[in-house]
């Protein structure tokens, strides 16, 4: 079973759509014990990083989520999900994040449209298991204003042009993140989640 | 690099596509969740359905329909027509939409943007404006519509935009009343004033008849995207040819599978 992360907000009907597609069960839930028992976890996102935190402590998830990903089990987090990943975040007059990725979540530079909405490429870095059946260049789509930035440039896999240079896959272990919207990018996205759980199902790291 | 969106429009009725049944390809053209299907397949970016429903009853219809669509169409599906709450907008996109598109509430009462934004997020609301040309030349102006482009409002619709935007809508619909439906080519000039004045995103809507004029809208208009009803529906131009004539001219456009 996977666990498809409810903090309230975001289109989960989207990424449950998504797993089912690809045969998969989920479920939407805000229970840790559950969570905790998920062959995956995915950490879907829309709206901003810092109601997402509120929500996250709330439901008291902030730790059994930081112990999942301490313990390299799958996880995947989505736009606003990757974002609550790193150590910090500007929007909202700046907020503490989940700190498991160092670095800093910035605003897209001015001079061009905001959010960043629609297709664009994604340039592989490094030949990864979540890249496998993608071409290089695959376009996924975005709609975001923040993107994060980590300190190790290395955990940024995947790199997406808009004013500034962006890490659209993070990697590190079990734990995939991607600023993009897989359940939104066609049948490339729907590969990506696919390698992912294959991925985690064989138990490898990367 | 971003590329630009082409946008297929559903114009749905008591759960039914009103336009564009002559799909010979399809069982039903008239199912949306067929035509949805369809269109996914063909590269479409993005999908947005226009609720006419007349009734209560034929909206509840459509949320079925968007639950069944978000089934199996995986790309971002936005929804509009009638929708006048923030709890109109949490029902269609509990069903499975990305977004939601308001028009006449959203003149009515501005402050629907506002608590929309708030509930779920800029990027979920989109604003539609109706505009109609009223000045011509170095001035030229255009004047809001609403009520499906029946009733005048006095607001001009350049101010409009900003307005929405500083309320927090996260994209502009912009359709030219006096070229929709004519096939010759959308309101350029409108789409560009728009468009320059505006950080989010602009969708250009109305006149599609040629793939020339999709290119226009997108340089010359400097749209984000284009959205078209009749030239996919009736089947004068397909997604794919679109796509291949866009991208030839040296547009960013999406082109895989």
């Amino acid at each position: 079973m996977i666990a498809i992360i409810d903090y309230g907000a975001g289109n989960l009907r989207s990424v449950a759509n998504a797993m089912a597609k690809l045969g998969h069960q989920s479920r939407i839930t805000s229970r840790a014990e559950e969570i905790q028992k998920a062959q995956a976890v995915i950490l879907p996102g829309v709206g901003a990083a810092g109601d997402t935190m509120d929500s996250l402590r709330k439901l008291g998830l902030i730790e059994p989520i930081k112990q999942l990903i301490a313990e390299d089990r799958p996880f995947f987090g989505v736009c606003v999900g990757l974002q609550v990943l790193f150590t910090g975040t500007e929007e909202g007059g700046g907020h503490d994040c989940l700190g498991i990725i160092p670095g800093r979540v910035k605003k897209l530079p001015a001079g061009r449209k905001v959010p960043h909405m629609g297709w664009n490429q994604v340039r592989q870095r490094v030949s990864h298991p979540v890249f496998e059946g993608i071409p290089d260049g695959a376009n996924f789509y975005f709609v975001h204003s923040y993107y994060g930035e980590p300190d190790d440039k290395s955990l940024a896999i995947g790199e997406t042009e808009y004013g500034v240079t962006m890490g659209s896959v993070i990697a590190r272990g079990n734990l995939v993140a991607t600023q993009f919207h897989p359940e939104k990018s066609g049948d490339y996205g729907l590969k990506m989640y696919q390698n992912f759980l294959r991925h985690a199902r064989n138990g490898k790291n990367a | 690099m971003l590329t630009k969106r082409i946008i297929p429009c559903l114009d749905v009725k008591d759960g039914r596509v009103v336009k564009g049944t002559s799909f010979v390809r399809l069982r039903d053209a008239g199912d949306p969740v067929e035509l949805s299907a369809f269109y996914y397949e063909q590269g479409a970016d993005e999908l947005v359905f226009l609720d006419i429903s007349a009734t209560p009853e034929g909206r509840d219809t459509l949320v079925d329909v968007v639950e069944r669509i978000s089934e199996q169409v995986f790309i971002p599906l936005t929804v509009g027509g009638g929708l006048r709450t923030t709890d109109d907008m949490r029902r269609m996109l509990k069903a499975g939409a990305d977004k939601v598109s308001i028009n006449t509430a959203a003149v009515l009462t501005p402050e629907l943007i506002r608590e929309g934004a708030a509930k779920f997020g800029s990027q979920c609301i989109v604003v539609a404006i109706d505009a109609k040309r009223v000045e011509n030349g170095p001035r030229a102006k255009w004047e809001v519509y609403t009520h499906s482009g029946q009733q005048p409002t006095g607001i001009d619709a350049l101010f409009w935009a900003q307005q929405a935007v500083a309320m927090g809508a996260g994209e502009i619909l912009l359709t030219s009343i006096d070229a929709d439906g004519h096939r010759a080519g959308y309101d350029i000039e409108l789409t560009r004033t728009i468009s320059e004045a505006v950080t989010v995103p602009v969708i250009a809507s109305g006149g599609a008849g040629a793939l020339e004029d999709l290119y226009q809208a997108l340089v010359a208009g400097r749209a984000d995207a284009v959205l078209a009803a009749s030239i996919f529906h009736y089947g004068m131009h397909s997604i794919p040819e679109t796509k291949e004539y866009l991208a030839k001219k040296g547009i960013a456009i999406r082109i895989e599978g």
